[in-house]
C-alpha cells in the first residue's frame, strides 16, 4: 500500500519536473545562502580562537604601556625582581610581497602553559634550543613560504597558529623588528606570590588590562558577524518564500490526487505520513545541494571577509575553508526547518480536507478574501510592533527585531496594497479590454504574491544596505578630512626621542599637535581622556553634532570638556551637562563630536589642564602642520634614526582607511546581488507554473478575439506592472530599512549614529535592474503563451470543468 | 649528588615536547668543559657561575625550630642550565635559570618555582659581593659566609639570615666527586655550618625561627650514567656536632652506587667510597600517586652509625617541574640529630 | 445479505440551518444483484452512495455490509473497506493523471495488496484498452477514461461495486457500450452493483430499480 501510494505521489513530480526543480532549487538556494554565511562565521570564529589562544588574550590579564605601544624591557626585569610573575610579549608587523606578517615574540620559559603552540609534527623541532638559540620562527602552514621570503631565521610550520601570524622567541622578534630591548605588553600569570608590591610602585608607566576587558575587537567583529547572520537569515527568508510557493502549489494541484487516493482506500494518516516522508527526502536532497552551494559561496567570499576583518579590526582569519561537521548538520537542519515552515500549513489543510472536497485544482493561493484580511491584519500588527520598537528598542537584538518586523510586516502587506492599486486601475480604465486586463491581473495576484514579496524584500534590502553603505562612506570621508588635518603623523620611540624631535620641530617652524591621552573611566564607562593643544586646526576643521557657545575657547581655557558621540549616547550627556573628568574635577560638556570607528568613549580637555591632571604622560605621538610635508619628512629622517612606520603622511592614512572601508562592504554587496537573483528566480518560477494553470482564464479572452501574440504581450506587461508596483513599495521600505540600520542598529552596535543621505541615481539603477529581472522572468512564460497551439486553448472548452 | 642533574634536565617542561629533546642530552658533553681530578678552587670567583659547564646549582636546605619547639624545614635552590658553553648578552644568552623554594612544617608543605632567561638581569650570581637571585628570590651578602635569604610563593614566604660557623667542606677528592663506576663526576663543595635566624610567613601567620642550614655548590657537564634512574640523598647533622652527607644512585639493574662524606665537628672530612655505607627503606608513604620511602635505615659501619631516618612530614612533595620529594628528617638510633632527605625517580 | 440499509438519515449544515437529504432509507441488496438508484437532482442518491462507500458518515440509521455495521468505522477502517470490499466508480473517473493507464488499472489492487497482472490484462482486453496501456489519462477520450476506471475498480475484486453516474460524462452511444461492458464484467465476478443514474433507460437494464424522492424511497 505504501509503495503504491508513494509511486502515485512521486509520479506527480515526474510529470511536473519544473515544480520539482523550483522546490529543490528554492530550498537549496535558501540553505546555500544561510550555510554559506554560517561557514564564514564559523571559520572566522575558529581563527579568532586560535589567535586568542596563541596570545593568551581573554585568558590572562595584561600589562600595557600607558602611552605609546612599546616600553623598555627593564620595566619587565623590575617587575620580575619585585616578584611579579609576568611574561613578556613583543608584537609587530613585517610587510613582504604577500602582505603583512604579524610577528609575536614570547619567552618560552615564563609564558603561561598553553601559550606556545604544541606542534605535533616534530617533537625535536621544538626544543628549547631551537626556540632560544637557533631562533626558529613558527608560522601557520599557509604563511611558511611568505615567511621564508621575509626572514632569515629557520621557519617551521605550525597549524595551531592563526594565519598570517608568526611566533618566535622574544629575542628573535626584537631583532627581526629592529626593536632591541623593547616589549609590547606583559601577560600576568594567574597565580602570583603573596604580598606583591603595587603595580604603580614598581612600574608606574604600565596599566593593567583585565582578561575580559580586552574584547573590544571581539565586540566589533561580533557585530560584523551579526550583520552577516542577519543577511543570511534574510536570504533564507527569501528562499523560504519560494519553497512555500512551490510546496503550496504542489499540494493544491494534488488535491484531486489526494481525493482519488483516499477514495480508493488509502488511509488519511498513511497519506500524510507519505507526504511528510516525501518532503523530508526532498529537503535532505535540497539541503545537501544547498550545503555544496553554500560552500562555494563561502569559499568565494571568505578571502574578502578575511581582508575586511584584518583591515578593520586587525583580526586575522584563515582565508581557506574547512568542512566542519557542525556546519553540515546546521545546513541540513535549516533545510528541514525551512521545509517544515513552508509545508506545515499545506499539510495541515490536507489533513483536514474532507474526502469529498472539490477536486478542482484551484490556483493554490487564490484563497478567499478571509485569509487576505487575516494577512493584512497581521501585517498591520507587525508594522505597529516595528514602529513601537523604534522608540523602545534597547540593545542590538531588539534593533534587529525591529528590522525583522518591519520587513515581514511590509511583505505581508504587499498583496493587499497591490490589490488596491489594481482595483483602482480597473475602475479608472474605460476600455473593456483594459478592464479585463486589470481584473485578470488581480485574479493572478495571489499566485504571484509570494514571488512578489520575495522581490520586495530583495529590492528593499538592496536599497537599505546601499543607502547605509553610501551614507557611511560620505560621512566617513568627511570625518577623515576633518580629523586627519595634520600633514604628517609622528610616532616617537621613546619620550626622550619625542622631546628631541619636538625641540627640533619647533625650531623648524612646524606646528605640533601632540596626542596625549590616558585610559580612564568616565561616567562609569571605559574611556580615553585626551589633552589637546587647541589651535586653528581644531577650530577650523572639527564639526560638532551638538554644541554650546564657543566650545573650543572654553576647552582651551580649561572651563569645559568635549566628548565623543559614543560617550554622549551611552551616558546621556549633552552640551550643558556636567561630566566628572577626574576625581574632584567636573566640567560642563561644551560639545559632542562624531567619532566613527572608535569603540569606546572619548573626552577632550585643554592641554594645560591635562598636564596638571596627568603630568606623568609623555607625548610620543603628534601630528604636524606644515606647508612642505615632503621636505620636512626628509629633514626628520635625516636628523633622527627613524624606523619604518614612525612617520606616516596624511594621504597614506586616508588611503589605508578608505581601503579598509571599501573591503568591509564587498561581502554585503555580494550577498545583496545574490538575494536579488534569488528573488528573480522566484518570480520566473511562479510565472512559469502559473502559466499552465492560466489557460482556462485566457482561453475565453482568446475566443472573444484577442490574438495569442497579444495575450503574450499582455502577460509580459502584467509582470512588468506588478514588478513596478512592487518596486514602488520597496523604495520607501528600503529607506526605512536604511534608517533603522543607521539610526538604531548602528547606535546599538557601534555607539554612533550616521546621518542618512539619499542616492537617487543608485535607486534608479536598482529599479532598472529589478524591472529587467522581472522582464527576464516573464519573457519565457509569455513566449510560451504566444506559441500555445490553438488546440490546447480549445481543449479548455471541450474538457470537463 | 650530581643525580640532581637529572631533575634539572626535566625542568624545562613548560614546553611539553622538550623533555625528550633534553633527555637526549645523554652522557655526551659536546663543547662543554668536564670536571677534572685534583681541582684547585679560586674563591670567591668559584662561588659565581661557570658558564662553560652544562649544569650548576646553589642548593640550600635548613632545619629550624619555632618558639614553641615546632620543627620546620626550608629549601632554596637556584639552578643554572646551559644550552651552549658560554654566556652572551641579552636574550641571546644560552643560559637558563630555575628556582625552587619550599617550607615544610609537620603538617603542611608549601612550594613554588621560578623560571628565568640569562643575559637580561632577571636571574644570575655575582661572587663578590655575593648575590644569587632569580626574580625576587635572593641569597646575598658581603661574602658567602654571611648572607640573607628570601623567597616568596603564593602561600608562603621567608626571610632569614645565615652565618657560617665553620669552613667549606670539599667532597670526594678535594671537591672532585665521582658519581658512577663509569666515571661521571662533578665539582662539589658545601657550607654545612650555617646558623640561621629569621621569619617564616605561613598562611596562619609569621613564625620566628632559629636553626642551622646547609649549602651545596655543585657543577658539572656529565649527567647520570645511562643506567641510573633515581637517587636518595641525605644531609644529616648529629647532636655531637658531626655531619654526614650520603647519596645512593639506584640503577635499573637493582644495584646502586652509594657514596658520601663524614664531617667532623671541626670540619675535617673523610670520603666514604662506594660500599662504605648502605641505605634501606623501612616504611613508605603514598603521595601524589606515588609510593615513596619516608623512613630509612642508614648504616655507616666504619663510623658506628646505625640510625633510623624519618621524614618530619612524609607528604613533603615538591609539586614543581619535574616533581620530587624533598623535606626535613629526624634521626634516631646510634646517633640523634636532624637533616634533609631528597628522593627522585619514584 | 450483502448490503442492508436501515432508517438511513443524513442532513447537511447550511447557513440557514440543517437541510435533510436522506430521511430514513431502508434498502437491501444481495450478492450478484444489480440495483439502479434514480431520482431528481438533490434527491439524495449520490449522498446515499457516498455513505455506503464510507466516504461520508450518516447522522442516523445503519449501513451493514456483509452484516457488519460500518457506521462506527474510523478513517482507517473505512479506507480498508474501500480498498477491499467496496469499489467506487465516479462520474469524473478520478484517474491519477500522472500514472499510465496500466498503472492506473493496477493501482487499487496494489493498494489492497491483491494485484494480479493476468487479471488486469483480461480486464483491459475485455474493455478494449489493450492498445492504450502505455498512455496517460489525458490522452484518452472520456469513454476510454471511464473504461480505465471500471477496470481499476474490478481489478481489486470488490464484493460491492458502487457507480455514481458512470456514464454521465459520455455521449449516448459510448454510454451504452460502457454500461454493457460494466454489467457483463460485474456479472462475471459475481459482485453486486449499485448504480446511481438519472437515465431511466439505463435503470431499466438493472435487476431492480429504486427511485429516491425528497430523501425517501418512493
Amino acid at each position: 500500500m505504501t509503495r503504491a501510494g508513494l509511486s502515485a505521489l512521486w509520479s506527480y513530480w515526474r510529470c511536473n519536473p519544473l515544480q520539482l526543480f523550483t522546490l529543490i532549487t528554492g530550498l537549496a538556494l535558501a540553505t546555500a545562502l544561510w550555510s554559506g554565511v554560517q561557514a564564514i562565521n564559523t571559520e572566522a570564529r575558529a581563527s579568532y580562537d586560535a589567535a586568542a589562544a596563541t596570545l593568551g588574550e581573554g585568558t590572562f590579564d595584561q600589562l600595557l604601556p600607558k602611552s605609546g605601544d612599546r616600553f623598555d624591557q627593564s620595566i619587565y626585569i623590575d617587575l620580575r625582581r619585585a616578584g611579579w610573575q609576568v611574561a613578556p610579549v613583543l608584537e609587530g608587523r613585517l610587510t613582504g610581497a604577500d602582505g603583512p606578517l604579524r610577528l609575536i615574540g614570547i619567552d618560552p620559559l615564563t609564558a603561561p602553559a598553553g601559550i606556545m603552540p604544541q606542534t605535533t609534527t616534530n617533537d625535536a623541532g621544538q626544543s628549547l634550543s631551537d626556540v632560544v638559540t637557533a631562533q626558529t620562527v613558527f608560522v601557520h602552514p599557509r604563511s611558511v613560504a611568505a615567511a621564508r621570503d621575509m626572514l632569515t631565521s629557520p621557519v617551521v610550520a605550525d597549524r595551531n597558529l592563526a594565519p598570517g601570524t608568526a611566533l618566535a622567541d622574544i629575542g628573535t622578534v626584537q631583532k627581526l623588528l629592529d626593536q632591541p630591548g623593547q616589549l609590547s605588553r606583559l601577560i600576568v600569570a594567574p597565580r602570583q606570590a603573596r604580598d606583591l608590591p603595587a603595580l604603580n610602585d614598581v612600574a608606574p608607566d604600565l596599566r593593567r588590562l583585565s582578561a575580559n576587558q580586552g574584547a573590544d575587537a571581539g565586540r566589533l567583529t561580533d557585530s560584523f558577524h551579526l550583520n552577516l547572520t542577519a543577511f543570511g537569515l534574510l536570504s533564507f527568508a527569501v528562499g523560504i518564500f519560494i519553497v512555500h510557493g512551490a510546496i503550496g502549489l504542489a499540494f493544491e494541484q494534488r488535491r484531486g490526487l489526494v481525493r482519488s487516493l483516499r477514495a480508493l482506500g488509502l488511509p488519511l494518516r498513511r497519506l500524510i505520513a507519505l507526504l511528510a516522508l516525501e518532503l523530508v527526502v526532498l529537503a535532505l536532497l535540497a539541503g545537501c545541494l544547498g550545503i555544496l552551494l553554500g560552500y562555494l559561496i563561502a569559499a568565494t567570499l571568505l578571502p574578502d571577509v578575511a581582508a575586511t576583518l584584518r583591515g578593520l579590526y586587525g583580526a586575522s582569519i584563515s582565508g581557506t575553508l574547512q568542512l566542519r561537521p557542525e556546519w553540515w548538520l546546521s545546513g541540513l537542519g535549516i533545510a528541514l526547518l525551512g521545509t517544515a515552515l513552508a509545508s506545515g500549513g499545506a499539510l495541515w489543510r490536507t489533513a483536514r480536507m474532507p474526502v469529498l472536497a472539490s477536486a478542482g485544482a484551484r490556483a493554490w493561493a487564490m484563497t478567499a478574501g478571509r485569509a487576505r484580511v487575516w494577512q493584512t491584519w497581521l501585517a498591520v500588527m507587525m508594522l505597529a510592533i516595528s514602529l513601537a520598537l523604534v522608540w523602545l528598542a534597547d540593545g542590538l537584538l531588539l534593533g534587529f527585531l525591529c528590522l525583522g518586523c518591519l520587513l515581514l510586516g511590509a511583505a505581508l502587506a504587499l498583496p493587499a496594497c497591490l490589490d488596491r492599486a489594481l482595483l483602482l486601475a480597473e475602475r479608472l480604465s474605460a476600455a473593456v479590454r483594459w478592464q479585463w486586463f486589470w481584473a485578470d491581473t488581480r485574479q493572478q495576484l495571489p499566485g504571484l504574491s509570494l514571488a512578489l514579496m520575495a522581490l520586495l524584500l530583495a529590492i528593499a534590502a538592496n536599497v537599505g544596505v546601499s543607502t547605509m553603505v553610501s551614507s557611511f562612506r560620505l560621512t566617513f570621508t568627511a570625518f577623515l578630512d576633518q580629523r586627519l588635518a595634520a600633514e604628517l603623523y609622528i610616532n616617537a620611540r621613546s619620550p626622550e626621542q619625542s622631546d628631541r624631535m619636538q625641540a627640533f620641530l619647533v625650531q623648524d617652524g612646524a606646528t605640533l599637535l601632540p596626542v596625549q591621552s590616558v585610559d580612564t573611566r568616565l561616567a562609569g564607562q571605559p574611556a580615553e581622556l585626551y589633552g589637546a593643544r587647541i589651535g586653528p586646526t581644531y577650530i577650523e576643521n572639527w564639526r560638532f553634532l551638538a554644541q554650546g557657545t564657543d566650545p573650543w575657547e572654553r576647552v582651551a581655557s580649561g572651563e569645559a570638556v568635549i566628548i565623543n558621540e559614543q560617550l554622549a549616547r551611552r551616558a546621556d550627556l549633552w552640551p550643558g551637562d556636567i561630566l566628572a573628568v577626574a576625581p574632584g574635577l567636573s566640567l560642563p560638556v561644551a560639545g559632542v563630536f562624531g567619532d566613527y570607528g572608535n569603540p569606546i568613549g572619548q573626552a577632550i580637555i585643554g592641554e594645560a589642564l591635562f598636564r596638571d591632571l596627568h603630568p606623568e604622560v609623555a607625548v610620543t605621538r603628534f601630528g604636524l602642520r606644515t606647508d612642505q610635508p615632503e621636505a620636512l619628512r626628509d629633514r626628520l629622517e635625516a636628523r633622527f634614526d627613524l624606523a619604518a612606520g614612525q612617520i606616516i603622511d596624511q594621504a597614506q592614512v586616508k588611503r589605508m582607511s578608505m581601503q579598509v572601508f571599501e573591503r568591509t562592504f564587498t561581502v554585503t554587496g555580494a550577498l545583496n546581488i545574490l538575494t536579488l537573483a534569488v528573488a528573480g528566480f522566484a518570480m520566473l518560477m511562479s510565472l512559469l507554473t502559473l502559466a499552465g494553470m492560466r489557460l482556462p482564464q485566457l482561453a475565453p479572452a482568446w475566443a472573444l478575439g484577442l490574438t495569442r501574440a497579444e495575450l503574450g504581450r499582455l502577460e509580459l506587461l502584467r509582470a512588468l506592472i506588478l514588478a513596478a508596483l512592487t518596486l514602488i513599495c520597496a523604495l520607501p521600505l528600503g529607506l526605512a530599512l536604511a534608517w533603522v540600520l543607521l539610526a538604531l542598529v548602528n547606535v546599538e552596535a557601534f555607539g554612533w549614529r550616521l546621518p542618512m543621505y539619499l542616492f537617487p541615481v543608485d535607486y534608479a539603477r536598482l529599479a532598472g535592474l529589478a524591472i529587467l529581472a522581472a522582464l527576464l522572468a516573464a519573457a519565457w512564460p509569455a513566449l510560451r503563451l504566444a506559441r500555445t497551439p490553438p488546440a490546447d486553448l480549445l481543449k479548455v472548452f471541450a474538457n470537463e470543468r | 649528588m650530581n643525580a640532581r642533574i637529572f631533575a634539572i634536565l626535566l625542568c624545562f617542561l613548560p614546553l611539553p615536547a622538550l623533555a625528550q629533546g633534553f633527555a637526549g642530552m645523554g652522557s655526551e658533553a659536546e663543547g662543554f668543559a668536564t670536571p677534572q681530578p685534583d681541582p684547585t678552587f679560586d674563591f670567591p670567583a668559584d662561588h659565581g657561575p661557570h658558564s662553560a659547564y652544562r649544569i650548576e646549582w646553589w642548593y640550600l636546605t635548613a632545619n629550624m625550630t619555632g618558639p614553641d619547639d615546632t620543627p620546620y624545614g626550608l629549601q632554596w635552590t637556584l639552578f643554572r642550565s646551559a644550552l651552549e658553553p658560554e654566556e652572551r648578552e641579552g636574550w641571546d644568552s644560552p643560559q637558563i635559570w630555575l628556582g625552587h623554594a619550599a617550607v615544610t612544617t609537620p603538617d603542611t608543605h608549601h612550594s613554588a618555582e621560578r623560571f628565568a632567561r640569562g643575559g637580561i638581569g632577571q636571574a644570575g650570581v655575582t661572587p663578590a659581593p655575593f648575590e644569587a637571585w632569580i626574580d625576587d628570590w635572593r641569597m646575598a651578602g658581603e661574602t658567602l659566609a654571611d648572607v640573607s635569604l628570601r623567597a616568596t610563593g603564593p602561600d608562603f614566604s621567608y626571610e632569614v639570615d645565615l652565618n657560617a660557623q665553620g669552613p667549606l667542606i670539599f667532597h670526594g677528592q678535594n671537591g672532585y666527586s665521582v658519581k658512577s663506576e663509569a666515571g661521571q663526576a662533578s665539582y662539589y663543595y658545601s657550607q654545612p655550618f650555617y646558623s640561621l635566624t629569621g621569619t617564616l610567613t605561613l598562611p596562619d601567620g609569621s613564625v620566628e625561627v632559629t636553626g642551622n642550614a646547609w649549602l651545596d655548590r655543585e657543577w658539572s657537564s656529565q649527567p647520570l650514567a645511562e643506567d641510573q634512574d633515581g637517587w636518595d640523598w641525605f644531609s644529616l647533622s648529629f647532636e655531637d656536632g658531626a655531619k654526614l652527607m650520603a647519596f645512593e644512585l639506584r640503577q635499573s639493574d637493582g644495584r646502586s652506587y652509594a657514596s658520601g662524606t663524614w664531617i667532623e665537628p671541626d670540619g675535617r672530612t673523610t670520603a666514604l667510597p662506594d660500599g662504605a655505607l648502605s641505605a634501606t627503606p623501612l616504611e613508605t608513604t603514598d603521595v601524589a600517586d606515588r609510593t615513596v620511602p619516608t623512613t630509612w635505615r642508614l648504616e655507616v659501619p666504619g663510623r658506628g652509625v646505625d640510625v633510623t631516618v624519618q621524614a618530619l612530614n612524609p607528604k613533603a612533595w615538591m609539586a614543581v617541574t619535574p616533581p620530587y620529594w624533598e623535606g626535613p628528617v629526624t634521626v634516631t638510633g646510634s646517633h640523634k640529630g636532624r637533616g634533609y632527605l631528597e628522593m627522585t625517580g619514584y | 445479505m450483502l448490503l442492508e440499509l436501515r432508517s438511513l438519515a443524513k442532513s447537511y449544515e447550511t447557513q440557514t440551518g440543517p437541510v435533510p437529504v436522506l430521511r430514513g432509507v431502508d434498502l437491501v441488496l444481495e450478492a450478484g444483484h444489480t440495483l439502479a438508484l434514480t431520482g431528481e437532482s438533490g434527491s439524495g442518491k449520490s449522498t446515499l452512495l457516498h455513505l455506503v462507500a464510507g466516504l461520508d458518515t450518516a447522522d442516523g440509521g445503519e449501513i451493514r455490509i456483509n452484516g457488519r455495521d460500518i457506521a462506527g468505522l474510523d478513517d482507517a477502517g473505512s479506507a480498508a473497506l474501500r480498498r477491499g470490499t467496496v469499489g467506487v466508480i465516479f462520474q469524473q473517473f478520478n484517474l491519477i493523471p500522472s500514472l499510465s493507464v496500466q498503472a492506473n488499472i493496477a493501482f487499487q489492487a496494489r493498494l489492497a495488496g491483491q494485484h494480479d497482472p493476468a487479471r488486469d490484462a483480461r480486464l483491459a482486453e475485455a474493455l478494449g484498452l489493450q492498445d492504450q496501456l502505455g498512455k496517460y489519462p489525458e490522452q484518452l477520450s472520456g469513454g476510454q477514461q471511464q473504461r480505465v476506471a471500471i477496470a481499476r475498480t474490478l481489478a481489486a475484486q470488490p464484493r460491492l461495486v458502487l457507480a455514481d453516474e458512470p456514464t454521465g460524462n459520455l455521449d449516448e452511444a459510448t454510454s451504452g457500450a460502457v454500461l454493457d461492458e460494466l454489467l457483463s464484467l460485474v456479472a462475471q465476478t459475481g459482485a453486486a452493483l449499485m448504480m446511481v443514474t438519472h437515465s431511466t433507460t439505463l435503470a431499466a437494464r438493472m435487476d431492480r430499480h429504486v427511485h429516491l424522492s425528497r430523501g425517501r424511497i418512493a
